[in-house]
């Protein structure tokens, strides 16, 4: 086989596998401190995915520089995601607050749908959009190596932030051991509530970078979703590292596979990549 | 013969020693306490010995058996149950039937569990909320459903972690008399308990873990002389 | 018991009921309206059993309900089969699915189920859509075959499929009735509230979550085959649509997640709410009805997690107290 081809097929895995990194770190963040799996979580791309598209489209403002903004805006929907939907059902099985996420992604979606329709939408006209970079015969399309570069960024930042600060000590302790954390003076809470909006504030960055190159619609967060999910599996939960690897892996897995067997079966690739690695490695590829 | 008997049984997170060369044995009809600070091994023993973790080295026998690596579920048809040290009973589930998950091991059919689970509730004293969901009872009347539940299995030897922390006197008097009336029925106990009054009361032998060692045995008039355990241990609580 | 004896006399009600209700009311709207109803409510007890009762909660059961639909209506278009033996084997296969999602992930605690039945349902919508003996994204048509029971098949009036599906109901109803009173009805519950103190009691739990798995899986099979044959036309993005999967939570978490009555209060009203719904506000394909229910599962959740059945017993509850 050529290996440019090959070469090709790696990088493009690569490029992408970072976005779904950073992805996955906003939602193995919650997973870990919360135990909580978010299945709004593709919902908060596609918010984040359409704020951009819309600040493009109305007021004209490039998708690089909207990026902060869509960050904010996303750190805000998970704090209010937290105080209205999450906080209130703590005290209940488990069970509830997945279904309670489940609705909001439900909703969330239905919502988008109703006002701005299925169709899908692509911005075309901006700093990064269209252009690539060609050498040794490879092509690289200039918005994925940006938004590869900045979740890998961001996803590094995230990751000191977490083992570095002090909120971040005080997330790990909640993460290890909520009742004792609370003895000891964290208002986990307080937490909770951060790490929400952190960890949608992580999807929101890769929502930014994303609609640079992809297209954007109501249902676009499902896959990335399940994607997400897998990988956050695949790393070990809570896991920032394991994320970061396994989105790579998922990445490479997706294109690779999705070549030689068919990109319409790539799920199904990943999926089995999945099972394979929790019937081995029940606690993730990088979990002990 | 030993009804219970670990041989040199280590338990490792990662780096961590949980348990270190453990050996340890009950006798048949003994009540046997196990004191040592947090974190000292004693409900990691626990686990390695109702098959919830499976010890990194060394062996557990039950009656002669090997029971090293017997799953979880099993071992509770083999004979052995044990409570929980931070309280898990069924609370949307009425008294009746928490026991009758204990009855169940025995009695698949669900008329004969409540008849089992009823005779329980007669010896526990429990009757008389038969038909109240565990959930809204007080913490004391939901370890005595653990303890209902747990012989409900009809076990040889039972190992209880702390059914006494956070009761009252009164309702600590009222365990230790449920304690004793469990142990006159012929079973083999083994308790975890902090209330040091308690243990020495109750025990026929007494064995002290520290870090993960287990530092000495022997019966409770022995222990409460022993000087490493009163450094390790009994110190600040029983001594000053 | 005075339980049991209240069952049985609500139970027998609510069947006559369904079954006379039709014969006086000849409106065909409402024969329709009556089979949606029962065989959502069947389906969601099927999911209740694993989702309810066992605690797992499964976001996915679509591809059950789509392997049945198929199984049943495939067999049956290429080669004429009765549908009642393609249902036996959508059932089969749906077991042997449930195998496979339940085996590795049984084992473990956390969310690991909720993600595979999630990803397994789009696995499966993705290989069905390439499936060209089924023809893949456009689907199947049920032929035009002789009417009656062997074929499953009736065109002047849609009275035998409610009786069908009626009878199915009354199945899945007496099952979990009976089963909650089993010992593995209790298990199932005792996994759900505490599984260290159930492992405990000598419950082996993977085995008993697979059960639960298999049993839903199997019912909701056919359920997808019956509803295959009522309909007359299937296609991956109806029967095995995150569409479905979404509606059978719906309605049990709204009714009562492992409640008994759960599933049938729960789809007494959002049965009838989105037939209407969407002839009031239209087939826009707008999703306002989904927008309502999305809101309603949060809602439910926040305000009584134990669905309307949890409201029925505290208005018993104040009532007995005053």
């Amino acid at each position: 086989m050529d290996v440019t081809i090959f070469l090709q097929l790696v990088i493009s895995g690569l490029l992408i596998g970072f976005v779904f990194s950073l992805i996955a770190v906003g939602l193995t963040l919650i997973w870990g401190v919360m135990d909580i799996l978010n299945f709004a979580h593709g919902d908060f791309l596609m918010l984040a995915m359409f704020s951009a598209f819309l600040m493009f489209a109305n007021l004209g403002v490039d998708p690089v520089f909207s990026l902060p903004v869509i960050v904010g805006l996303l750190f805000f929907v998970g704090l209010l995601t937290f105080r209205l939907v999450i906080k209130p059902v703590l005290g209940y099985h488990a069970l509830i607050a997945l279904l309670a996420t489940f609705g909001l992604s439900i909703f969330i979606r239905n919502v988008v749908l109703f006002f701005l329709g299925p169709d899908f939408r692509v911005i075309n006209q901006s700093v990064l959009a269209g252009k690539r970079i060609s050498f040794l015969g490879l092509h690289l399309s200039l918005p994925q190596l940006v938004s590869a570069i900045g979740c890998v960024l961001i996803t590094y930042v995230v990751y000191l932030f977490i083992s570095k600060s002090k909120f971040g000590r005080a997330l790990r302790a909640t993460a290890l051991d909520k009742d004792t954390a609370l003895l000891m003076g964290i208002n986990t809470n307080r937490v909770f509530a951060l790490t929400f909006g952190l960890g949608a504030a992580c999807v929101g960055a890769a929502g930014g970078f994303l609609v640079n190159f992809y297209y954007v619609f109501p249902e676009v967060g499902l896959n990335f979703a399940i994607l997400s999910f897998v990988i956050v599996a695949l790393g070990g939960f809570g896991n920032i590292g394991g994320a970061f690897l396994a989105g790579i892996l998922v990445g490479l897995v997706e294109n690779i596979g999705g070549f030689f067997v068919g990109p319409e079966f790539k799920y199904t690739l990943v999926f089995i990549l999945y099972l394979i690695v929790i019937s081995l490695r029940p606690k993730g590829l990088f979990g002990w | 013969m030993a009804v219970l008997e670990a041989k040199d049984v280590s338990m490792y997170f990662g780096e961590l020693a949980a348990l270190k060369e453990i050996n340890l044995s009950v006798e048949q009809g003994e009540i046997l306490g196990l004191i040592g600070p947090n974190g000292a091994g004693k409900t990691t023993f626990f686990n390695c010995a109702t098959g919830f973790l499976t010890c990194t080295r060394g062996d557990i026998f039950f009656k002669g058996q090997n029971i090293t690596r017997v799953p979880g579920h099993r071992v509770c048809h083999i004979g052995i149950c044990r409570t929980f040290q931070i309280v898990q009973s069924f609370s949307e589930m009425t008294v009746l039937e928490n026991v009758m998950m204990g009855a169940f091991c025995r009695h698949p059919n669900t008329s004969n569990s409540m008849h089992s689970a009823q005779d329980i509730l007669d010896f526990t004293g429990l009757a008389d909320k038969r038909d109240q969901i565990a959930g809204s009872l007080t913490l004391a009347d939901q370890k005595r459903i653990e303890l209902a539940r747990t012989i409900a299995t009809e076990p040889d030897l039972i190992l209880l972690d702390e059914v006494m922390a956070g009761l009252n006197p009164a309702e600590t008097e009222e365990a230790i008399e449920l304690i004793k009336k469990i142990h006159q029925k012929g079973l083999t106990i083994i308790v975890v308990e902090h209330v040091m009054e308690v243990i020495m009361n109750i025990s026929h032998r007494i064995a002290v873990f520290d870090s993960g060692e287990l530092i000495v045995e022997g019966p409770p008039e022995k222990i409460v002389r022993d000087e490493r355990v009163i450094q390790a241990y009994l110190g600040e609580e029983y001594h000053a | 018991m005075q339980n049991d004896k209240n069952f049985y006399i609500i139970f027998s009600i609510i069947l006559i009921f369904m079954a006379v209700a039709p014969l006086v009311i000849q409106n065909t709207h409402f024969q329709h309206l009556l089979i949606m109803l029962l065989l959502f409510a069947t389906l969601s007890q099927a999911w209740n059993l694993i989702g309810g009762y066992a605690g797992q909660v499964s976001f996915g059961h679509a591809v059950f309900f789509g392997i049945g639909s198929y199984a049943a209506m495939a067999p049956l278009t290429h080669w004429g089969l009765t549908p009642w033996v393609g249902m036996l084997i959508g059932g089969v296969v749906a077991i042997i699915v449930a195998l496979i999602i339940g085996v590795p992930v049984f084992r473990l605690k956390g969310h690991y189920f909720a993600i595979s039945t999630f990803a397994v349902a789009e696995v499966v919508r993705e290989l069905f859509t390439n499936w060209e003996w089924v023809d893949g994204p456009i689907g199947l048509d049920a032929p035009v075959l002789e009417q009656g029971f062997y074929n499953l098949m009736f065109y002047k009036n849609k009275l035998p499929y409610l009786y069908i599906v009626l009878v199915f109901f009354f199945i899945m109803m007496l099952l979990t009735f009976r089963m909650e009173r089993t010992r593995m009805g209790y298990y199932f519950r005792a996994i759900k509230q505490r599984p260290e103190a159930a492992q405990a009691m000598g419950v082996h739990i993977s085995k008993y979550k697979q059960y639960a798995l298999m049993m839903s899986a199997f019912f909701t099979a056919i359920c997808g085959a019956l509803y295959g044959l009522y309909i007359l036309h299937i296609e991956p993005a109806t029967v095995l649509s995150l569409d479905i999967s979404i509606k059978i939570v719906l309605i049990t978490a709204l009714g009562g997640t492992g409640a008994l009555w759960g599933p049938l209060l729960g789809s007494i009203i959002l049965i009838p709410l989105q037939e209407y719904s969407r002839i009031w506000l239209g087939g826009t394909g707008k999703g306002i009805d989904l927008i309502l229910l999305g809101a309603l599962i949060v809602l439910i959740c926040i305000y009584e997690p134990r669905g309307i059945v949890g409201l029925l017993k505290r208005f018993n509850f104040q009532k007995g107290k005053n």
